[in-house]
């Protein structure tokens, strides 16, 4: 392993681990007789259930990039799937207002979080988490249950197939593509970089690092709120505790992370977040075939997310907390 | 006088407001049984923030407090299931769990190296299975009374303040304990230096991997206290723990903690916590829908940090 050195090491490491976890998934398969489950589409198919997962995860690259951090995409997703579904309310020429007010929305919370963090110099951590609250707060303070309702044509977003790939599935993957051609090629795509590696430099370079943090949070929300679109979607109706309830905001960052992106900034990309998101969701289908208690998962779950960020860090010999 | 006022924590100054402001709305707070009912039920999120403090001030996050305080509930009413005799061994088995949960959490960032709100939200999402895999996902059992005591249980006919909540007195003789651990030893003195900066600590001799052991310990075993007085009053639930490792976050950094290491102090944490639930309770008297406690809770914390950052800029440090 020594001679991949370290930076080509921390490149291949999510591709190991989802190869493991192929692996895994593969000798259960097999194991458990339930081979029928062994096909490319099923393993596209474990992809296209946790398309708001990886929606939200590839826009929280963008925050984590940086050295920041969003907590609230939970809660602006169920904030984006409620507001959709409300203005929609089944009828498709509401779709378009819908789509474009809920965009709107994401691009102020972005805004909002990226100003608090860079002009107040909050830590972003506390920054959106407040937000996360704020967020939360008058949501359930407007609605108790499920609103309005999205027309069948909006549905075509989770449901719909082009050449019998799933639209959101082409979305997704299309999304990741965009993504990487602007960090990869654009220069406010190599200040992300920048920025999250070394601040005070960049700084010092003749960068505006304080629009690059509010760009990258402006992406971040953005991504959030249309996994929210994704979800009214796919639910039929958006319900004030959905994002809550997927927990997305925790398991996007551990997603990013695993996907070997740096928590303290300037390292990784959306592939290796795409990569994070599949190795998710094959721990899932793994525990499934071998009929793990869902209880029972849970448990395995930390303990995984934990011993993969442990594989990173135990490379880095900082001190850190 | 005048300087030393300039100088004083604002929490405190805010905690006045808020509290006069609840005298004048209702007077029932003034008579011994509001206010006592106040403290009380701020008891478990006291001791939580100042648990809490003990990682801030060493430069990290305890994410698994609530979900501890879930599982404590949980798993005293399973294992006594109303057997009063059993309550002595439980509530030491629980704080056993705490020391455990709060050792592998710190020896996880320590050992392993992985950032402190990885490995504590690894441990929220595992304790969170393991109470719901314990309990099948309702809550079973019921605590006995001699559990419930610490919670619910009033003292009477004391002169002057007339009642005194058990709780109120756990709260206190915890939090004393904690305060003299932070601030009257060199234990202390080493957690703030490793939060301020662990690689200077680590070159002066300060044991890391130990003090940080420590400081996960008080944060875990503050949770189970916690756990244990809120099934007193509260009672058996399997989502009593939900966002309170927030709340104990919130009052930490209402007191002016400051995020990533060092500087909070364990009497403004205290003070902080009562700010978080006198603003709930305010909330509460002027009739406001139960959420907008989140958006006051977002607004304050984002505010305190400002306010903060804003004083430690003005006076240079």
């Amino acid at each position: 392993m020594k001679r991949f050195g370290r930076k080509n090491l921390s490149a291949l490491a999510p591709f190991l681990l989802l190869l493991v976890a192929i692996a895994i998934y593969v000798a259960v398969a097999i194991i458990t007789d339930q081979t029928q489950y062994l096909t490319v589409e099923n393993l596209l198919g474990l992809l296209g259930r946790s398309i708001a997962l990886g929606i939200t995860a590839v826009g929280q690259t963008f925050a984590i990039l940086i050295a920041s951090i969003d907590l609230s995409v939970a809660n602006l997703i169920s904030v984006s799937a409620v507001l959709a579904s409300a203005i929609m309310s089944g009828d498709p020429a509401m779709m378009l207002p819908a789509v474009v007010t809920v965009l709107v929305v994401g691009v102020v919370v972005g805004l909002i979080n990226g100003l608090v963090i860079t002009q107040f110099e909050v830590n972003p951590l506390i920054a959106t988490l407040g937000m996360a609250l704020v967020l939360q707060g008058l949501l359930s303070a407007a609605f108790n249950n499920f609103a309005g309702a999205v027309p069948d044509e909006f549905q075509t977003f989770a449901y719909g197939q082009v050449g019998g790939v799933s639209v959101s599935l082409l979305f997704l993957i299309g999304l990741t593509i965009a993504a990487w051609v602007f960090l990869r090629f654009t220069k406010p795509g190599s200040n992300i970089y920048s920025v999250g590696g070394n601040p005070e430099a960049a700084k010092l370079a003749g960068m505006r690092t304080t629009r690059v943090v509010i760009t990258a949070h402006i992406i971040c929300s953005v991504c959030a709120t249309i996994a929210g679109l994704y979800l009214a979607s796919r639910l039929q109706s958006g319900a004030p505790w959905i994002g809550r309830d997927g927990v997305y905001d925790l398991e996007s960052i551990a997603v990013v992370v695993i996907g070997g992106t740096a928590l303290s900034g300037g390292r990784g990309g959306v592939w290796g977040t795409l990569m994070g998101v599949m190795i998710f969701s094959l721990i899932d289908s793994i525990f499934n075939l071998a009929g793990v208690d869902a209880f029972a998962k849970q448990i395995l779950r930390g303990v995984i997310i934990v011993a993969a960020v442990a594989v990173y860090a135990m490379r880095s010999r900082r001190i850190e907390a | 006088m005048i300087n030393r006022l300039k100088h004083m924590n604002p929490v405190f100054l805010v905690l006045l407001l808020l509290f006069v402001a609840i005298a004048i709305l209702s007077p029932y707070f003034l008579q011994p049984a509001g206010y006592m009912n106040f403290f009380k039920r701020a008891a478990p999120i006291a001791i939580l923030a100042v648990g809490q403090l003990y990682v801030i001030n060493s430069g990290g996050f305890d994410l698994s407090a609530g979900a501890l305080v879930t599982l404590t509930v949980i798993g005293s009413s399973i294992l006594l299931d109303g057997d009063a005799s059993a309550t002595w061994w439980v509530i030491t088995a629980m704080l056993a769990v705490g020391v455990v949960v709060g050792t592998v959490n710190a020896l996880v960032v320590s050992w392993l190296k992985v950032p402190s709100i990885i490995a504590t939200l690894g441990m929220m999402i595992t304790l969170g299975g393991v109470a719901l895999t314990w309990s099948g996902g309702a809550p079973r059992g019921y605590l006995p009374e001699n559990f419930r005591f610490f919670g619910r249980y009033l003292i009477k006919d004391l002169p002057v303040i007339k009642i005194l909540p058990v709780a109120v007195i756990v709260m206190v003789v915890i939090c004393a304990a904690m305060w003299w651990l932070m601030h009257r030893t060199n234990y202390g003195k080493r957690l703030v230096a490793m939060g301020d900066n662990p690689k200077a600590a680590m070159l002066a001799g300060v044991p890391l991997t130990q003090t940080r052991v420590v400081a996960f310990v008080m944060s875990s075993v503050s949770a189970v206290i916690a756990g244990i007085l809120l099934g007193g009053f509260a009672g058996v639930s399997t989502d009593v723990g939900v966002g309170l490792e927030l709340q104990a976050i919130t009052a930490a950094v209402i007191g002016g903690a400051q995020l990533l290491g060092g500087r909070g102090t364990v009497g403004a944490t205290i003070a902080g916590a009562l700010v978080l639930q006198a603003m709930f309770t305010l909330l509460n008297i002027l009739g406001f829908p139960k959420p907008i406690r989140d958006v006051v809770q977002g607004l304050i914390l984002i505010s305190a940090v400002v306010i903060a950052g804003y004083r430690r800029r003005r006076s240079g440090g």
